[in-house]
């Protein structure tokens, strides 16, 4: 494994089964509604965010984040 | 002319003719303090136990009837103990260590504050403003009767200042007419609308929150609840986008609705539409008295700079912060500690005017930590976006079912005092693993010891604290009050203040702030800090 430092946010494949947890994430909205869908995102952000704990590593993410979108 | 601009609930200093309305040429005094609320009067106890003349001017003859501060916190009360008036206000305070949070109908979590034991002084007590001012002015009146030089001057209203090169003419308004008086030096403790900021032209910028609140007081007949906290986020009952329950002493309880920005207040405040949201809060079938109502908005502000040559800016009329978090008159009897015995000190020739520019510094750092910590609870309870609101009830949800999310619900922060970290008067951190919380700048945490509780025998002077060791020879003669402590490294004193050393010797600021520790100083590590926080480096 590379050397990085231990707070550095992981951008590289982490996750096993990519397709399949795509899938789960997806089914997870299946017949909600947009405002619950959002709700719903907003917990799961938390709960991430908590088991992470890092805030360095969680800074990283929320830019990451911003810089990856496109306004619409 | 002179109408009052608000009720009175004490009439404590009724206006009395002085001989200064007499004379020829104005007279000059040492000290004028503009302002009789809780920080004015503090600083008036503070400079008259030092035996600084003071005089006070207020507007009002005693203070104001209504519900504002509510909630005092602990380091307002060491302050208070220190001046000698804390006793009757804890005597009479109520405190409170169980807290209910709720969302909609449901109880989110309940928390318990399990205050941390070894501290003479509760947390906080809930204690009504104006009986909060009536034990500052009941101290007052026998430090005057024990010879301290304060005059309290009711219906004295302050009408136009002038900066002169050594102090500042005033023009008061009585009524039997105006007077001219002088000053070395005059403190603004005038309030958030301060007239005085306004007569020198100062700016006061910040953010308004556009938003309500409804302040009902009430008291039960029959019924009576527990002495907790209650908050709830988006009550269904819908008498409030948020309410908040508080106990006050006689059996009154606070009821603070949030009721949004766009409101008729005197429809609002109507008897039967103030009912209307109780009952809708309370069940219709609860019987209660209504003592007080009133509508607040806020805004979180504060001055560039509190010292203006000659002038200085202490509490409301200096910084303004929202409610939430009981940072109001805590943060301004803050104020006041800071500043009095620095004053005293330049009036005195013991330390340079220099001094006082650190009293900016400090207490306008303090006031922006203030500022930020009553913004994030005002934008916890009241989201200013879809998103923000999406969040917060987020963390609600989970605080339901998740113990992580429970420091997230922001529903008012506990007032805590300021650590002065990059203090210019601060001195050498030379105890090696030494506790974080006794830092340099830090306000000493309290502790008992075998003659009594620590900041007793601080009192309100520069004091050398020795921790199971002595003060180096020489270091009687610095002007300090010396005390010598032994302690245990598992007892309170020693966990706060020696970590894991043996032994320390901390140089303390006369307002109960760390300003030097070492391990073993020599006498003139201790002489150098001293220097430094008197502002002489
Ligand atoms: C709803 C509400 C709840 C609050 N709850 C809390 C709480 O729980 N805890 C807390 O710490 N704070 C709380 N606060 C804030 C607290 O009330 C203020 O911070 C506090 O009163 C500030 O004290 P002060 O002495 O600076 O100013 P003030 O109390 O405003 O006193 C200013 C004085 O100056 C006088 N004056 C004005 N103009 C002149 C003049 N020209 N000449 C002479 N005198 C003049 C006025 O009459 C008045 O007596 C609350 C405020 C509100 C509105």
């Amino acid at each position: 494994m590379p050397d990085r430092p231990q707070s550095a946010l992981v951008t590289m494949p982490n996750i096993p089964d990519p397709d399949g947890f795509y899938s789960e994430l997806i089914a997870l909205h299946d017949g909600r509604s947009a405002q619950d869908s959002a709700a719903l995102n907003a917990r799961l952000i938390l709960l991430l965010a908590n088991h992470i704990g890092d805030r360095d590593v969680l800074r990283a993410a929320m830019e990451a984040a911003a810089d990856s979108g496109h306004a619409r | 002319m002179l109408d009052d601009r608000y009720p009175l609930e004490y009439r404590l200093y009724p206006y009395a003719r002085s001989t200064d309305q007499d004379a020829a040429t104005p007279v000059r005094h040492p000290v004028v303090i503009m302002g009789g609320g809780p920080v004015g009067l503090a600083c008036a106890l503070d400079l008259g136990l030092k035996n600084v003349p003071v005089v006070l001017l207020d507007d009002h003859e005693g203070p104001g009837q209504g519900s504002r501060a509510l909630c005092f916190a602990k380091r307002t009360l060491e302050i208070a103990n220190r001046l000698g008036c804390a006793g009757p206000m804890v005597a009479r305070g109520v405190v409170w260590n169980l807290g209910k949070v709720f969302h909609e109908d449901r109880k989110v979590y309940e928390f318990n504050l399990l205050p941390e034991d070894g501290h003479e002084l509760p947390a906080f007590i809930n204690l009504q403003q104006p009986e909060f001012e009536r034990f500052v002015i009941d101290r007052i009146r026998a430090a005057q009767s024990a010879g301290a030089p304060i005059t309290l001057r009711g219906k004295n209203r302050v009408e136009a200042v002038q900066q002169l090169p050594d102090g500042v003419a005033l023009e008061v308004l009585t009524p039997e007419g105006p007077y001219k008086l002088e000053a070395d030096w005059v403190i603004g403790c005038d309030g958030a609308g301060s007239p005085l900021r306004k007569m020198m032209g100062l700016g006061f910028e910040g953010r308004v929150f556009e938003d309500s609140f409804l302040i009902a007081d009430i008291r039960m007949k029959n019924e009576s609840f527990p002495t907790e906290r209650w908050f709830w986020f988006e009550p269904s009952h819908k008498a409030g986008a948020s309410t908040l329950l508080h106990k006050q002493p006689d059996g009154v309880w606070r009821v603070d609705f949030q009721i949004g920005w766009d409101v008729d207040r005197t429809e609002e405040l109507k008897e039967p539409n103030v009912r209307k949201r109780l009952d809708a809060m309370l069940g219709a079938d609860v019987e209660y008295d209504l003592v007080w109502t009133s509508i607040y908005t806020f805004q979180c502000r504060r001055m560039t700079d509190f010292r203006h040559g000659r002038v200085l800016f202490a509490g409301d009329s200096a910084h303004q912060v929202s409610p939430f978090g009981a940072r109001g008159a805590n943060s301004g009897i803050q104020d006041a500690d800071n500043l009095c015995w620095k004053l005293a000190a330049v009036i005195a020739g013991e330390a340079p005017e220099a001094l006082l520019d650190s009293y900016s510094f400090e207490r306008q750092a303090a006031a922006d930590e203030n500022i930020l910590n009553s913004t994030r609870s005002t934008d916890f309870i009241t989201p200013k976006s879809e998103v923000s609101h999406m969040f917060r009830n987020a963390v609600l949800d989970l605080a339901e079912h998740h113990a992580f999310a429970r420091p997230l619900v922001n529903s008012g922060r506990l007032s805590t005092p300021a650590t002065h970290d990059d203090s210019p008067l601060n001195g050498p951190d030379a105890v090696t693993g030494a506790p974080e919380r006794t830092r340099p700048g830090s306000p000493c945490a309290d502790a008992p010891g075998e003659e009594g509780y620590l900041l007793r025998r601080l009192g309100g002077m520069f004091t050398l604290l020795a921790l199971n060791c002595k003060v180096p020879s020489g270091a009687d003669a610095l002007g300090c009050a010396v005390v010598d402590m032994a302690c245990s490294p598992e007892g309170a004193l020693g966990q706060r203040y020696l970590g894991t050393r043996g032994q320390a010797i901390y140089l303390i600021r006369p307002d109960q702030h760390v300003a030097a520790r070492w391990e073993a100083p020599t006498l003139s590590d201790i002489s150098e800090a001293l220097e430094r926080a008197k502002g002489k480096v």
